[in-house]
C-alpha cells in the first residue's frame, strides 16, 4: 500500500513499511487519506494504518494485532 | 519537580546497610551478605537506592557516593545473581525464538507471543474500583516519573542506524522540543489531577518489589555497555506491549471518573507507542543486531527480561486486589 504524504519544504519523505503493520513515514509534515483529507504529522515519525480498523485513522493504533490474532 | 527524593524505609539488613552507608552513619566493615533470593524486598530495595545515584541521587545523600567502590562493589554483587535468574527464566523463551526464525522481528514477536501476560489491562477498562486504580498509578510512578531515562544511557553506546533511531524515539518521548510534553510531566499532570503525590519515587515506600525489580532491570541494562542488546530489546518489548493495554487504562480512568489528566496520558501512548513499536523492533534493534550480530540473543533476552518481570508485577497486583475482594466479601 502506497502513503502519500509530503513535506512543506519540499525535501523528500521516507517510507517504511512494516510486514501486516502500519508504514513508518518520516520528514512528513502531512499525510493525505484517499479522500484527499489532509493530516498533520506532529511527531518525528508517524505509522500511517494499512489495515483500516484503527479507530484512530490515519494513524496505526496496533488494532492490526488483534486482527492479526483472529 | 526535579528535587532529589528522600531515602526509602529499609526492608532488611542489607538494605539497612545501604541506607546507613548514603547516610553517612557507621556500619560494619563488612556489608551483610547478599540476599539469598535476587527478586526479593531487601535485594530490589538495595539495589534499586545504589541504581538512582546514577538518576537523580537522594536528598542529603552525598553526590560523589554514585562513584563510590565499595557501593559500586555492592551493586555488582547485586546485579550478578539478578541477572543470572533473569538469563535462567527467559532461556526457553529465547532459545524458542531463534529456532523458529533467522528473522529477527519474527524473534521478537514470538518472544511477545510466548510470554503469558496477566489481564491487568482489562481489569482496569473494566472491572477496576477507583481506589484500585489509584494504587496502580501510584505503583507506576516509580518508573513512569522518569519515563524513557534508563533507555536513554545507550545512545553512546551505539552508533549508525540504532543510534539515530533511539535519539528519534527518546525525542518523542521526552516532548519533541516541548517541555510541556514530556511524558514524565504528563504522568506527573495525571497524578496531580487523580490527587495523588507527584514527588520522584514519592511512593517507593509501598510498591511491591515486583514493580522495585521492573524498574531495576532497566537501570541493569542501561548502565552496562556490555548489555546494550538487553536495554534495546528491553525497550522493543515495551513499546510492543503498550499501545493496546495504554487504550484499555484510559478507558478505565474515565469508568471510574478520574479527572480528564490521567487518561489523556495513557491515549497520548496508544499513538506514540504504535509509532515506537516498529521503530524499536526494526530501526533500533534490527539496526544495532545489523551492526552487531552477537548481540542478536542479548536482544532477545532484554525482550523476555522485560515481559517477564512485567507479568510478575501484573499478577501480583492482581492477586491483592482478588485477596481484598474476598476480604471485603467474607
Amino acid at each position: 500500500m502506497s502513503v502519500e504524504a509530503y513535506a512543506r519544504d519540499g525535501s523528500p519523505v521516507e517510507t517504511e513499511p512494516c510486514g501486516d503493520g502500519p508504514v513508518l513515514v518520516r520528514h512528513a509534515d502531512v499525510v493525505v487519506t484517499e479522500d484527499g483529507v489532509e493530516h498533520e504529522a506532529t511527531r518525528p515519525v508517524v505509522a500511517v494504518c494499512t489495515c483500516e480498523r484503527s479507530q484512530r485513522m490515519p494513524w496505526c493504533d496496533s488494532t492490526h494485532k488483534a486482527v492479526r490474532r483472529r | 519537580m526535579s528535587a532529589s527524593p528522600t531515602l526509602p524505609q529499609p526492608r532488611g539488613p542489607l538494605s539497612e546497610a545501604v541506607h546507613r552507608r548514603l547516610t553517612g552513619l557507621p556500619t560494619a566493615a563488612a556489608l551483610p551478605p547478599v540476599p539469598e533470593d535476587p527478586f526479593g524486598d531487601d535485594a530490589q530495595l538495595a539495589l534499586w537506592m545504589l541504581y538512582e545515584l546514577h538518576y537523580r541521587g537522594f536528598a542529603d545523600v552525598p553526590d560523589t557516593l554514585e562513584w563510590d567502590p565499595d557501593l559500586l562493589a555492592l551493586r555488582a554483587a547485586l546485579e550478578a545473581p539478578f541477572e543470572e535468574a533473569l538469563r535462567t527464566v527467559s532461556a526457553p523463551y529465547v532459545m524458542d525464538a531463534l529456532a523458529g526464525s533467522d528473522d529477527l522481528v519474527d524473534q521478537v514477536r514470538a518472544v511477545v507471543d510466548a510470554v503469558e501476560v496477566a489481564p491487568l489491562a482489562a481489569y482496569l477498562q473494566r472491572h477496576a474500583t477507583r481506589e484500585q486504580v489509584l494504587h496502580f498509578l501510584a505503583e507506576r510512578s516509580v518508573y513512569h516519573l522518569k519515563e524513557s531515562d534508563p533507555h536513554s544511557f545507550v545512545l553512546p553506546r551505539v552508533d549508525g542506524r540504532a543510534k539515530v533511531a533511539l535519539a528519534e524515539l527518546q525525542y518523542d518521548e521526552y516532548g519533541a522540543g516541548r517541555p510541556d510534553r514530556l511524558h514524565a510531566r504528563l504522568y506527573a499532570d495525571a497524578l496531580a489531577a487523580a490527587g495523588l503525590r507527584t514527588g520522584y519515587a514519592a511512593y517507593i515506600d509501598q510498591v511491591r518489589a515486583e514493580t522495585l525489580a521492573v524498574n531495576n532491570v532497566m537501570s541493569l541494562f542501561g548502565l552496562h555497555r556490555r548489555l546494550r542488546g538487553a536495554a534495546l530489546g528491553h525497550l522493543a518489548a515495551f513499546e510492543s506491549t503498550s499501545s493496546m493495554p495504554c487504550r484499555r487504562i484510559a478507558a478505565g480512568a474515565q469508568r471510574v471518573g478520574l479527572p480528564a489528566e490521567v487518561a489523556a496520558y495513557f491515549d497520548e501512548h496508544v499513538e506514540a507507542d504504535a509509532v515506537h513499536e516498529q521503530v524499536a523492533v526494526r530501526d533500533i534493534c534490527g539496526g544495532l543486531v545489523a551492526a552487531e550480530p552477537e548481540l542478536r540473543e542479548d536482544v532477545l533476552l532484554g525482550v523476555a527480561a522485560c515481559l517477564l518481570l512485567d507479568a510478575r508485577a501484573a499478577e501480583r497486583m492482581l492477586a491483592e486486589w482478588e485477596h481484598d475482594e474476598t476480604e471485603q466479601a467474607s
